[in-house]
């Protein structure tokens, strides 16, 4: 078996004292190691075809892209489409909208799995916890479609609330059409479907937290806010600003399904995103360098946010998403 | 310790002799302690437990009430709905009408076998796709394995973007072809790292002693590996199978042939946007009712669209701390 003649490196030096490894050329490491670069190799190819073809196929932004000509024919057109995108009014209003709705939802979406999360770890009894948390996860699980269908069974123009508002005298409820509470609602829909989920990772930080602390703190005359202040936050810090850090970097993706779901109902002042806008631009109308090109100004500008949260993250000391290993 | 918190009137009363029975009062502080509370937490007040109680009852109505609204709405008659003016809370007569309605042949009878299809051939490639992958990756030291795992962490921060992914899709000819749904998103980076996160906590000393006796790669896996995970595959396949049963944009995108349209696409046409389902009165709107008319049929067909979510959950439901850990940690 080459593998015993050849151990691998973490072989030799997890068995501790030993000799160090021996310095392996890597033809000998290609043939012991084949096996697993075939069981890698579907989803390298994969994601060549489907992730990394379309990332080169990003040159359709510098095109004046026909689908009939094609993407070798197509004639290139410099930095045209990307100024078009830049001064034009409809994407402005797209990425104005984007960021009111992370804004907004930052503020009113994001707390609510903590202090879920706070709540729930105050329920002692396990039989009653585990309850409550499978209930609490299953709206994650349902589609996009579902929930809003259910929200618009519930407050739309022929929903419960408003046939029981026509009853006592009010007509014309219909918070799926009205541009004024839209924010609102979808924050709603949000919640409902994935605050219960987002509490699992505090459910997980809060369990690691030792016991002991909390007794001390007892000990010392800590009541409960303090000791939730002093011993249960400082344990959720480090996956509160890793959670920020994604939501920041993730700042121009928002809900893109649930918006294309509404979108028609509500009307595009205010929910076009810019998901939507690329979809709509591209797909629906057939300028594809264009909307292409405002797919890709996105997303360079979320990996751009997301690489400068995690150096903030670094610079004030915690973790982030990712180190320098 | 304990010395101290005794020493504090009202935290901890002395414990009495066992033989001398619970005074009421004791009873009573027993009861709102429970079972569960540890030594040195204060008691409880009941107004803190009241009001505890009351919203976590609020929080589980909340996600409770619109799913047993909408059950039982399908199960009514049209009667019922247009006496409640709509989703049916109090139960009438119930019927299994919209049911038969939905399942006996046509679009959505159709649409479930499509999504059905799709979900089950998407799963297990996804699943074994990614479970190879992140074995393949999971292994110190080994060949080239630091740049073939940079190759899936790009993916996860930078995304080629819908149009580039369009223009792939119908150049390969998949436009209207069920692969189109199944191949793009078949691999995701995050997943194959939850995997690679929770093979490589296995004890190594295992593996070792097997590739001692003789094991190559494909037997530590499919033999040890393997049935050591059966927890975190599943939590995987059941996000890749949530996935793919609940996606409705990709359809949109790549199938414009209606009669090959999955479950949610055919639930957002129909019973979302209120377009007359052909042959089956789903969506018709009765000048007399409004659009209440034809609602068991639409709940019927959200309920449909529920169920294996229902049934999958509560068997993989109880896995998810341990395998959404390990992501998070690695991740």
């Amino acid at each position: 078996m080459s593998a015993v003649t050849a151990p691998r490196t973490s072989a030799a030096t997890s068995t501790g004292g030993g000799p160090p490894p021996r310095k392996v050329p890597w033809t000998t490491r290609l043939r012991r190691d084949r096996s697993l670069l075939i069981m890698v190799a579907p989803a390298v190819l994969l994601l060549a075809v489907f992730a990394y073809v379309p990332m080169f196929g990003n040159v359709v932004a510098w095109q004046d892209y026909s689908p009939y000509v094609g993407v070798r024919e197509s004639p290139f057109v410099g930095w045209a489409n990307f100024a078009r995108v830049l001064t034009n009014p409809l994407f402005l209003d797209a990425v104005s909208n984007t960021l009111v709705i992370t804004a907004f939802q930052l503020v009113f979406f994001f707390p609510v799995p903590i202090v879920l999360a706070l709540l729930l770890n105050s329920v002692l009894t396990p039989s009653l916890r585990a309850t409550i948390q499978s209930i609490v996860y299953l709206p994650h699980f349902f589609s996009w479609v579902i929930v809003v269908t259910i929200f618009q069974q519930i407050f739309g123009g022929a929903g419960v609330v408003a046939s029981r508002l026509r009853e006592a005298g009010y007509s014309g409820f219909d918070l799926m059409t009205n541009p004024d509470t839209f924010l609102l609602l979808i924050t709603a829909q949000s919640v409902w479907k994935d605050a219960g989920w987002g509490i699992i990772i505090f459910l997980a930080a809060l369990a690691t937290v030792d016991p002991q602390l909390y007794e001390a703190s007892v000990v010392d005359g800590a009541g409960r806010w303090r000791r939730m202040w002093h011993v249960t936050l400082p344990a959720l810090r480090p996956v509160i600003i890793l959670l920020l850090i994604l939501r920041l970097g993730d700042a121009l993706t928002v809900g893109f399904e649930q918006l294309i779901l509404q979108r028609g109902a509500v009307g595009t002042d205010v929910a076009e995103v810019l998901d939507t806008f690329v979809y709509y631009q591209g797909v629906v109308n057939g300028d594809w360098a264009f909307a292409a090109a405002a797919g890709l100004v996105k997303g360079l500008v979320s990996l751009a946010l997301v690489l400068g949260a995690n150096k903030l993250a670094h610079v004030m000391g915690e973790a982030g998403v990712y180190q320098r290993a | 310790m304990t010395t101290r918190t005794e020493n504090r009137p009202g935290k901890n009363a002395p414990p009495r002799p066992p033989e001398q029975p619970p005074t009421r009062s004791e009873r009573y502080r027993a009861l709102l302690r429970g079972k569960h509370r540890p030594v040195w937490e204060e008691d409880p007040t009941p107004l803190g437990l009241l009001v505890k109680a009351l919203a976590l009852l609020l929080i589980v109505g909340t996600v409770a009430y619109p799913l047993y609204t909408v059950v039982l709405t399908s199960l009514s008659t049209q009667a019922d709905i247009t006496r409640s003016g709509g989703l049916v809370t109090v139960p009438g007569s119930l019927t299994l009408s919209a049911y038969g309605q939905i399942l006996s042949g046509g679009i959505v009878t159709r649409a479930t076998i499509v999504s059905i299809g799709i979900t089950v051939v998407g799963t297990v490639l996804s699943t074994t796709v990614s479970v190879l992958a992140a074995y393949g990756l999971s292994r110190p030291g080994s060949f080239a394995h630091r740049p073939v795992l940079f190759v899936f962490l790009i993916t996860m921060f930078f995304g080629a973007g819908m149009i580039p992914t369009y223009l792939l899709v119908s150049n390969l000819g998949l436009i209207d072809s069920y692969w189109s749904l199944i191949l793009p998103g078949a691999v995701s980076a995050f997943n194959v790292l939850i995997l690679r996160a929770f093979f490589m906590g296995i004890d190594q000393s295992i593996t070792d002693a097997a590739r001692i006796d003789g094991a190559g790669d494909w037997r530590i896996l499919g033999q040890i590996v393997l049935p050591m995970s059966k927890a975190v595959v599943a939590v995987v396949a059941l996000f890749y199978g949530v996935g793919y049963w609940n996606a409705f944009f990709n359809a949109m995108l790549y199938i414009n042939d209606n009669a090959k349209w999955p479950l949610q696409l055919v639930l957002r046409s129909y019973v979302l946007q209120g377009v007359t389902l052909p042959g089956s009165g789903v969506g018709q709107v009765d000048v007399d009712d409004g659009a209440v008319t034809g609602l068991p049929v639409k709940m019927a067909v959200m309920v449909l669209a529920i169920i294996p979510i229902l049934v999958v959950y509560p068997l993989v439901q109880r896995h998810f701390t341990k395998g959404v850990i390990f992501g998070a940690i690695k991740g």
